[in-house]
């Protein structure tokens, strides 16, 4: 492997790496806060990516168009979504138990994917990146890295840093990890708990829509990736420790190099090597990297 | 015991007398019935008498179905007498590395772990040349019985694997009802309650763990090795964790912690997507049957999180 093939394999591991991270920090934020397994996170992905698809003609016709409105637009709508479902199911969920709460996102996964197939089928369909991301950059003397790659890793930066910056900085960062770390108290001291969750569960939502959405340009949508994406996260969330977003962010970039280069070095295990690293992380350290609390 | 007994042995009694009534689909359906209970009992052994939330089943049970297909020759049948053990041993030896790292954690991520390795099971079989790809491959000859120049049964005569199958399912239960009454029962169902406990006095809980989860693989790989036989045709479909969330789910819509509980969901499962899938009853919308089935899962969780088991015994009481 020359210099330029192994810089452009560091890039994707990266960008796959990032992407990973945006869809579990959604899923151990979830669970670190609310304490709620959510098999149904991967659906929200694949909602996003359906949204990226489907929505772009809409919003071309009526706000005139444009690659962030759509965005823009898909966000908002998986925000909606999340408070919604947290409204009508996840609340519920709190007090059961573990198991419960696998059957029940495991049954509004089955919904998700007929409802899916119900409006726009079971089709592979690519998705149109905007023309100016759509470019290379040179990278060596003959080698070229597309722009819309950089563009996603650049997308997940940005989000990871905004999330810090809310968890750490502000108020509603502050009842966040308080909720998260006594639930009672927080109560009593006079915050609304129930919104303070929701508002979590629809971050989460939109964290994982939002990966879906500037994903869907490179990897196309199908049915089936929001399971996929699923498997990979509790990877992720395994190897990192659950509920630590620092963990995730970690484990993601870990589970990014480990496939982008079990692909390239080894690609008769292909599928296997992350399920390899996870195996190894298992011996060495079984409660994860930054277990939270 | 003996109420408990009796329901049982009219089932099974009731099964036996079954091929007299019922035509070929009634029969083929009573036979899947059949094998999926002997997945749920493994089941529940792991998940309602130990308290091991296992959501990677699918994949024991696949690999007991994979065996038997690739050591059956295209030419002819393979013995018995290799292939069951075989395929029983696979699932059994795949569990035990499987259940050794998966037991270094407890709860969720016990959960998320058995999920992702029986993903990478699906993997071997779905992406590499030995599982034939997403297309399966087909089981041309059930084993052959046959010990030496003697023929004690022919399973692809008649109604032969209904009554193996039937068999298999009171062997299963048997064992399981004998084993539960037995010490290591008894320290599983003390493992459930309070592991620290069992810590403490002296109990070897990560061995009895381990021994459940690969003894629960094992008969999770039977159940597999039946199936095969009954279809005559594998896919990686059978290792998917949409199978895995089924079998769970079979077994708390029966009621948790229950041996009849999960022989209960077994049966209830199948004839409800049997309902959901069916034209006649519902048209078109037949192949959009997982949305009626996503509904009912959530609607049962939310309302009857004891199982028809629960229904049946507050009923009982009263």
């Amino acid at each position: 492997m020359d210099l330029a093939t192994f810089l452009i394999q560091c890039l994707n591991a990266v960008q796959y790496g990032l992407l990973l991270f945006l869809v579990a920090s959604g899923l151990t934020l979830i669970f670190g806060i609310m304490g709620v397994i959510n098999l149904a996170h991967g659906s929200f992905y694949m909602i996003g990516a359906y949204m990226a698809y489907a929505l772009a003609p809409a919003v071309e016709q009526h706000l005139g168009g444009g690659f962030f409105a759509t965005l823009a637009v898909g966000v908002a709508l998986s925000v909606a979504l999340g408070y919604l479902l947290e409204w009508l199911f996840f609340s519920y969920l709190y007090e059961r138990e573990h198991l419960q709460q696998v059957l029940m996102t495991y049954g509004l996964i089955l919904v998700f994917e007929e409802l899916r197939s119900l409006i726009v089928g079971n089709d592979v369909h690519g998705v149109a990146m905007p023309e100016w991301l759509s470019g290379t950059v040179p990278l060596g003397e003959v080698m070229t890295y597309p722009v819309y790659r950089l563009f996603i890793s650049a997308v997940c930066v940005a989000v990871a840093l905004a999330m810090w910056l809310v968890l750490a900085r502000t108020r509603l960062g502050m009842r966040i990890r308080a909720g998260a770390t006594n639930r009672e108290m927080v109560r009593a001291m006079g915050v609304d708990i129930r919104l303070l969750y929701r508002i979590v569960f629809a971050i989460g939502v939109a964290l994982a829509a939002l990966a879906g959405m500037i994903a869907a340009p490179v990897s196309s949508v199908y049915p089936n990736m929001g399971g996929q994406v699923l498997i990979i996260c509790f990877v992720v969330v395994v190897i990192g420790g659950i509920g630590s977003i620092k963990g995730a962010l970690v484990a993601a970039l870990l589970v990014g190099f480990v496939d982008t280069f079990g692909k390239v070095l080894f690609p008769s295990l292909a599928g296997l090597s992350v399920y390899l690293l996870m195996a190894a992380m298992l011996l060495w350290k079984p409660e994860g990297l930054f277990r939270a609390g | 015991m003996n109420t408990k007994l009796a329901p049982v042995a009219l089932a099974f009694v009731a099964f036996g007398l079954f091929p007299l009534a019922g035509g070929a689909y009634e029969i083929d359906l009573a036979t899947k019935i059949m094998i999926l209970a002997i997945f749920a009992l493994s089941l529940e052994l792991l998940v309602g008498q130990t308290g091991l939330v296992c959501f990677g089943h699918a994949a024991f049970f696949g690999i007991g179905a994979y065996t038997v297909t690739l050591l059956t020759p295209m030419s002819g049948p393979v013995s018995l007498w290799l292939a069951l053990p075989a395929s029983v041993g696979a699932a059994a030896l795949y569990a035990l590395p499987v259940g050794a790292l998966s037991l270094r954690t407890k709860g969720v991520y016990f959960i998320m772990i058995t999920l992702a390795f029986a993903q990478m099971a699906y993997f071997v079989f779905h992406d590499t040349p030995l599982g034939g790809g997403s297309d399966g491959i087909y089981l041309d000859f059930r084993p052959d019985p046959a010990i030496g120049g003697w023929q004690p049964f022919d399973l692809s005569e008649g109604h032969t694997l209904y009554y193996a199958v039937l068999a298999s399912l009171v062997l299963v239960f048997g064992l399981l009802a004998v084993m539960l009454r037995s010490r290591f029962g008894r320290a599983l169902a003390g493992i459930r309650v309070n592991e620290q406990r069992m810590r403490a006095a002296g109990f070897p809980t990560y061995g009895y763990k381990l021994a459940a989860f690969v003894l629960s693989a094992a008969l999770a790989g039977l159940a597999g090795f039946l199936y095969a036989l009954k279809d005559g045709y594998v896919n990686p479909e059978l290792l998917s964790w949409h199978h895995s969330g089924a079998v769970l789910l079979m077994i708390i819509l029966g009621g948790l912690g229950h041996l009849r509980g999960a022989m209960l969901g077994a049966l209830a499962f199948t004839l409800l997507q049997e309902a959901f899938q069916s034209q006649a009853l519902v048209g078109d919308f037949a192949q959009h049957w997982q949305l009626p089935l996503g509904l009912t899962i959530i609607a049962f969780v939310a309302l009857m999180p004891k199982g028809l088991i629960g229904l049946a015994l507050r009923r009982g009481r009263q």
